[in-house]
């Protein structure tokens, strides 16, 4: 594929956007051909971290969640999503498996998820600014037409 | 989300159905929840089969769901997994915890 391309959305921080959100990054990224477990790996990365807005930047009100596809060179879907919410004092202490501030309906497997289902994983966040998540995923050039 | 569920000597089988995600997850955990009290078992299975999408929410439901079933000292059964949720549980070890019977093929 020659040349870039890429989508930016914003959405409130309403759980039902989740769905609407992981599909549209598939639905972008479905150009560069990617299997179907790659396809589920970047859609369940792109549902924790839309997720992780809506539970843990805006806890008790709706804030605006930006989301942003790019294809890059050498066939890298490039993922951002940020918000402008309260921020993770420790962001070490959310990245540990198991880790939740969520209560009994969070397992604090999400960012253990991004990290082990993406290429590359970091993570920006300051108090009371809002937190950025920054994902990069590979998809593997298959036989045939590119 | 629409729950199935069958009963056989006091085991329960819950057909789980569609995409969990933290949208869905309360409402499946406390339909669990209700079929679980209603018929008391000492096996719950939990079928995947039509689960089309999950995340990490799905993990909370199993974990939730096992939490119930040790309280009744029962056993509860994962089966019928997609590749794509058995991935997820299998990046939180679920297997260690519960029987994760067969991956089906998509």
């Amino acid at each position: 594929m020659k040349g870039e391309n890429y989508m930016h959305l914003e959405f409130p921080s309403r759980s039902t956007n989740e769905a609407f959100a992981r599909s549209a990054v598939a639905s972008f990224a479905a150009q560069l051909d990617p299997t179907l477990d790659e396809l589920g790996d970047i859609k369940t990365a792109v549902s924790e971290a839309v997720t992780n807005c809506i539970v843990h930047a805006y806890p008790e009100e709706l804030g605006p969640i930006i989301l942003k596809a790019r294809i890059l060179p050498e066939h890298v879907l490039d993922i951002t999503v940020k918000d402008r919410g309260c921020g993770i004092a420790d962001v070490e202490q959310a990245r540990k498996p198991m880790f939740t501030t969520g209560g009994e309906e969070r397992s604090g497997m999400g960012i253990t998820i991004m990290e082990s289902f993406m290429t590359e994983f970091r993570i920006h966040s300051t108090v009371n600014k809002g937190t950025t998540v920054h994902m990069k995923r590979k998809i593997l050039p298959r036989g045939g037409s590119k | 989300m629409k729950l199935t569920s069958f009963v056989q000597d006091r085991q329960l089988t819950l057909m789980l159905r569609g995409e969990i995600d933290h949208h869905s997850a309360r409402e499946i955990m406390g339909a669990i929840s209700a079929k679980v009290d209603e018929y008391l078992p000492l096996r719950c299975i939990l079928d995947f089969e039509e689960v089309r999408f999950m995340d990490s929410s799905g993990i909370a439901v199993v974990l939730h769901t096992l939490r119930r079933m040790n309280s009744l000292q029962g056993k509860l059964l994962l089966q019928n997994i997609p590749p794509q949720p058995y991935k997820v549980l299998r990046t939180a070890g679920i297997e260690k915890l519960t029987i994760m019977k067969e991956e089906c093929t998509q």
